[in-house]
């Protein structure tokens, strides 16, 4: 569809930032009813667009799809000259993780429409542009294939983040936005000297072939000569040997983009930052933290690093693999020893993405379609409980779990959709989680670079996550009331409490029970990953 | 047998036309002076007016010169050279000194120190910085930083010529008498450093020197020690002036005692002619002293470990200031850092290019940026030199939402964010070092601007996450000072968010 000469691509990815414009020019104290209407019409509008994307979307080709490419600009390398373009695509990964964020965005929104900190902080407006330009980085991230405007998108995201912790988030604000800030920018800066590298040896910054021009990507897989496609061997048989893990330019290459995106996800031993940004976040920071910024790590692992770097994956993969099995498991343990719900549910993020990380690294098709679909089910789920979280705190003040106990009582409908979100998280069979938990251990099981272990140890993080789970379900929800609320209204569900809900239940139900429409989205384009690690 | 030129020879030799921009600017200063004499106190106010007229008319001459990419013109019997290079770091130049200018007005009312000699000073050390950008003798290269630095000496003590024996009064007095012996100082390092390459090669000139450097070179007599000690000392002359470590001490005191738009000016321009020189001399002039065969030019292993030192210096020494003028002095020492980055790149001969382009736009970047945060730091400083710690800053973001948008913008620049002018001018420097295979200094340059990250966020963190006890009203909140702030915001913004502007800027500059 090519109505106006942009793809729909673009339209939905700067949607964000008409609503962004509109907000700018409102009264932040005339209109500040309207603020929060602006910002959810926006994010409905930009969710419309999207499912357009997928209705347009052709699930049979690999092909990146409703691409637009323009030339941005020249940079200099030395000798050569080399275009940094606009170069958005789908295909079926980046298809699913922008349904996600424009999914998640209104209900992240509509998490704070009743928010008290607002009362005590005010900056309404500052709160929804950065939701905002939120939006659009992240949309950004999934859907560029230019490495510099990629990097460009990456870094952006930071910056909105830092202020929704910084301004609006609990009494540790301060220490938890900059931990975020560093760490973050730590790991991504690195990556652009391995991007420079990358466009510098191959005299392109676009990942995908696209008008005529060769991509990185298919000059890697098309390498014909001695060595990989970044250590070649010389015309003399010279050059360093590929396939040892620091002896090779590629393995720094790769390692270079890892760390960016190890720290982002996290893996097992980057994690800190992550209780701590979670922990002090507004509520809709943690669900847009949890649901979505934490998959452009994951994200950049399958799209990056298993593209550019098929060799170096390879030696890789065991030790990444096996970093994600600690994960699963010190994550869950973690969990199980926290009295703060919203750390809990913070250290069950570590542990769910552990299984995103086996599950790509396995590099068959089973694990890396499980992996793209845990990162979904995750961004749902997970996202509910920070939802659920966030809604506790509004009513109680507290997030100590020793404070709750009987909301059920009070609260039955709240606690059964808390039920419900929370049996998806563990992994129910017939609802998502299973899908996406059983499909990767599947993979793993069936790898060719991974081992039986992996897939034990995995499993055992299934079980702990009911431990965890139901442990806080059963403190907060079960026995006797602990402290009743003054007043009876409390107890109510809000309309756009309730609005919030109904779609992520609808997409828990709808992913366990027919997961297949979602499969459908992913098998040709995981398909031609995982060919390159066919043995 | 000599013989005396015609004039048509002369004026065809001397190409007065091409120096226009930098000579008009200091003719400008001779008229200023005298309307500044014989206007009475009452309209005092005119000289800046004039000043900032002088600028634009140098900026107009500046485009009609320069804009037509043309090869580059030779004047002034060889000695100056107008190219692209000479352009665009004209108009940066003029630029700062605009700011520099806007930001000055009402801060010398308040401090009683408003005397009309002030723009006179600082138009002719702008006019120095641009003799100094075209500079293609080694004679010129210092006459032009004399010119640059000796009113930049006066400009730092300005603060005592109201001799009230206050603290401000005495470290404005410190930072000029510092500035100056240290300026000497290194002076005599750059002129020692010319005597030296002149014994070697017999010429001044920059181009002549790299056509006798090569024979030197080649044929490794002794005159290649000469050679080598004198792009030695040279380095170290014009280190001292763009304060890269360890020829940085006198920076931060220099700094804080200076009045505040000096400290600005002085931060942009000093920096832009030093760097400017460096470039001329090492890659114009030096690029040939190649000891071996395929080996990058001599003076790269120095540029590389002073940029180390200077990066890991700079950023480090910076997390500790609690005064906002040291910390930006701090910060300045590190840029200082990464544009020596560029220049070590410049020492492999395929990326000449590449590395003198990311300077430049660095430079620019650099000048928008640092020129904005002084222009805050300027605002929110009361009239006894107090309120410019860095928890003055607390609560900006309440009583001034803009004015703090602004600086977190600068900030984010400073620390290299993309969509600010900071990134690109990094992105192009750290690409030419990855070219030219300095991964190692590639990686450090990142990992400080990690740290820089830190100091700098600290900032925003205050204006935006800390309350002030009051409501924080800016002393000196101008329409001048916000105007300048405005200027250098869009220039951060504007080059930053259309990036092939920039590189579109200087992709004619070529040096070699």
């Amino acid at each position: 569809m090519d109505v106006t000469g942009l793809s729909l691509t673009t339209i939905t990815l700067f949607l964000p930032i008409v609503g962004l414009a509109v907000l700018l020019f409102m009264n932040g104290e005339k209109h500040r009813g309207s603020l929060k209407w602006v910002a959810f019409a926006t994010s409905i509008v930009t969710f419309v667009a999207s499912v357009l994307m997928w209705i347009n979307f052709d699930p049979g080709t690999a092909e990146l799809q409703m691409v637009q490419r323009n030339t941005w600009a020249e940079v200099t390398l030395g000798e050569s000259v080399i275009n940094v373009s606009y170069f958005v695509g789908v295909d079926g990964i980046s298809m699913l993780l922008v349904l996600l964020t424009t999914f998640i965005m209104p209900i992240a929104i509509l998490g704070s429409f009743g928010s008290h900190i607002f009362e005590e902080r005010g900056r309404e407006k500052l709160y929804y542009i950065f939701l905002m330009l939120l939006e659009w980085s992240m949309i950004g991230v999934f859907v560029v294939h230019d490495l510099i405007i990629f990097y460009v998108f990456w870094e952006v995201t930071l910056v909105p983040m830092y202020f929704l912790i910084g301004i609006w988030g609990s009494e540790d604000r301060i220490y938890a936005a900059v931990k975020f800030f560093l760490y973050t920018m730590a790991g991504s800066i690195l990556m652009l000297i391995a991007i420079l590298y990358v466009g510098n040896r191959s005299g392109t910054f676009s990942t995908y072939s696209a008008g005529g021009d060769v991509g990185v990507i298919e000059m890697v897989q098309t390498f014909e000569g001695d060595g990989t496609y970044w250590d070649a061997l010389g015309p003399d048989g010279e050059g360093e040997d590929a396939g040892f893990l620091l002896n090779s330019v590629e393995s720094f290459l790769f390692l270079g983009f890892l760390v960016a995106f190890a720290i982002k996800v996290p893996i097992f031993p980057f994690h800190s930052w992550l209780p701590d940004a979670h922990v002090q976040a507004p509520t809709a920071g943690s669900v847009i933290l949890a649901g979505v910024l934490l998959k452009m790590g994951t994200y950049g692992i399958v799209r990056f690093n298993l593209n550019l770097f098929p060799e170096a994956t390879i030696a890789w993969a065991p030790t990444i693999a096996f970093l994600g099995v600690v994960g699963i498991i010190y994550g869950a343990w973690v969990s199980y020893a926290q009295d703060n719900v919203k750390k809990l549910v913070a250290y069950s993020s570590v542990s769910h993405l552990g299984f995103v990380v086996v599950g790509i690294f396995a590099l068959n098709s089973q694990g890396l379609q499980g992996a793209t679909l845990q990162m979904v089910n995750h961004g749902i789920s997970t996202g509910g409980l920070f939802l659920i979280v966030g809604m506790l705190y509004e009513r109680w003040h507290t997030k100590e779990m020793a404070d709750f106990g009987g909301v059920w009582k009070v609260m039955p409908l709240f606690g059964a959709i808390s039920l419900v979100i929370s049996l998806s998280s563990m992994g129910l069979p017939g609802l998502n989680g299973f899908i996406g938990e059983f499909t990767i251990l599947l993979g793993s099981l069936g790898s060719d670079y991974l081992g039986f272990a992996f897939t034990l140890f995995a499993t055992l993080g299934v079980i702990l996550a009911a431990v965890y789970l139901l442990k806080m379900f059963q403190h907060v929800f079960m026995g006797e009331l602990m402290n009743p609320l003054a007043s009876e209204d409390g107890y109510t569900l809000t309309w756009y409490e309730k609005a919030a809900y109904i779609p992520i239940i609808i997409m828990i139900f709808w992913m366990g029970l027919q997961p297949i429409v979602f499969f459908n989205m992913l098998d040709v384009s995981v398909d031609n990953i995982v060919a390159m690690f066919v043995r | 047998m000599f013989q005396s030129p015609t004039i048509a020879e002369f004026l065809a030799q001397s190409n007065l036309a091409s120096t226009l921009p930098a000579t008009l600017l200091l003719g400008w200063t001779l008229i200023l002076v005298l309307a500044d004499l014989f206007a009475g106190e009452e309209r005092q106010h005119w000289t800046p007016v004039l000043a900032c007229l002088g600028l634009g008319f140098s900026f107009l001459a500046n485009i009609f010169v320069y804009s037509p990419a043309e090869a580059e013109q030779v004047a002034l019997y060889g000695m100056f050279v107008g190219d692209a290079f000479t352009g665009f770091l004209n108009a940066v130049i003029l630029v700062a000194t605009l700011i520099a200018i806007l930001m000055s007005w009402d801060y010398l009312n308040r401090a009683e120190i408003h005397r009309g000699e002030y723009y006179i000073l600082a138009l002719i050390s702008s006019a120095g910085a641009m003799f100094m950008v075209g500079a293609n003798d080694l004679i010129i290269v210092f006459v032009a930083l004399e010119l640059l630095s000796i009113p930049l000496y006066i400009l730092a003590a300005f603060r005592s010529i109201k001799n009230d024996g206050s603290e401000l009064a005495l470290k404005s007095e410190e930072s000029g008498m510092k500035y100056f012996i240290l300026g000497a100082f290194s002076s005599a390092f750059l002129v020692f450093g010319a005597a030296l390459v002149y014994g070697a090669t017999g010429v001044t000139n920059i181009p002549q020197i790299f056509a006798a450097a090569g024979g030197i070179v080649s044929a490794t007599t002794s005159a290649t020690f000469y050679l080598l000690v004198g792009a030695a000392l040279l380095i170290v002359g014009l280190g001292f002036k763009v304060a890269v470590v360890p020829f940085h001490m006198w920076t931060p005191d220099v700094y804080e005692g200076a009045p505040t738009p000096v400290t600005a000016f002085m931060s942009v321009t000093a920096k832009i002619g030093g760097f400017a020189a460096l470039l001329r001399v090492l890659i114009t002039g030096l690029s040939v002293l190649v000891l071996a065969d395929g080996e990058a030019a001599a003076w790269q292993a120095t540029a590389t470990i002073i940029a180390i030192l200077t990066l890991v210096l700079g950023n480090f020494v910076a997390i500790s200031q609690r005064n906002l003028k040291r910390m930006l002095a701090y910060s300045s020492i590190a840029h200082a850092g990464y544009i020596m980055v560029a220049v070590a790149a410049a020492g492999a001969s395929n990326v000449i290019d590449a590395a003198t382009q990311g300077a430049l736009v660095y430079m620019m970047a650099y000048m928008f940026t640092n020129l904005g945060a002084f222009a805050v730091v300027m605002a929110i400083e009361k009239v006894d030199g107090s309120g410019g710690n860095i928890d003055d800053l607390n609560g900006l973001a309440q009583s001034r939402p803009l004015m703090a948008m602004a600086m977190t913008i600068f900030m984010l620049s400073l620390t290299g964010v993309p969509l600010t002018a900071g990134f690109v001018g990094k992105f192009m420097i750290f690409s030419a070092a990855v070219q030219a295979g300095l991964f190692g200094l590639a990686v450090i340059g990142v990992l400080t601007s990690v740290v820089s990250a830190f100091y700098y966020i600290r900032v925003v963190v205050n204006m935006y996450l800390r309350d002030s006890a009051g409501d924080l009203i800016p002393a000196l909140e101008t329409r001048y000072v916000r105007l300048a702030i405005n200027i250098a915001l869009a220039g951060t913004l504007v080059f930053g968010i259309f990036y092939p502007l920039a590189t579109n800027l200087v992709s004619m500059v070529s040096i070699a």
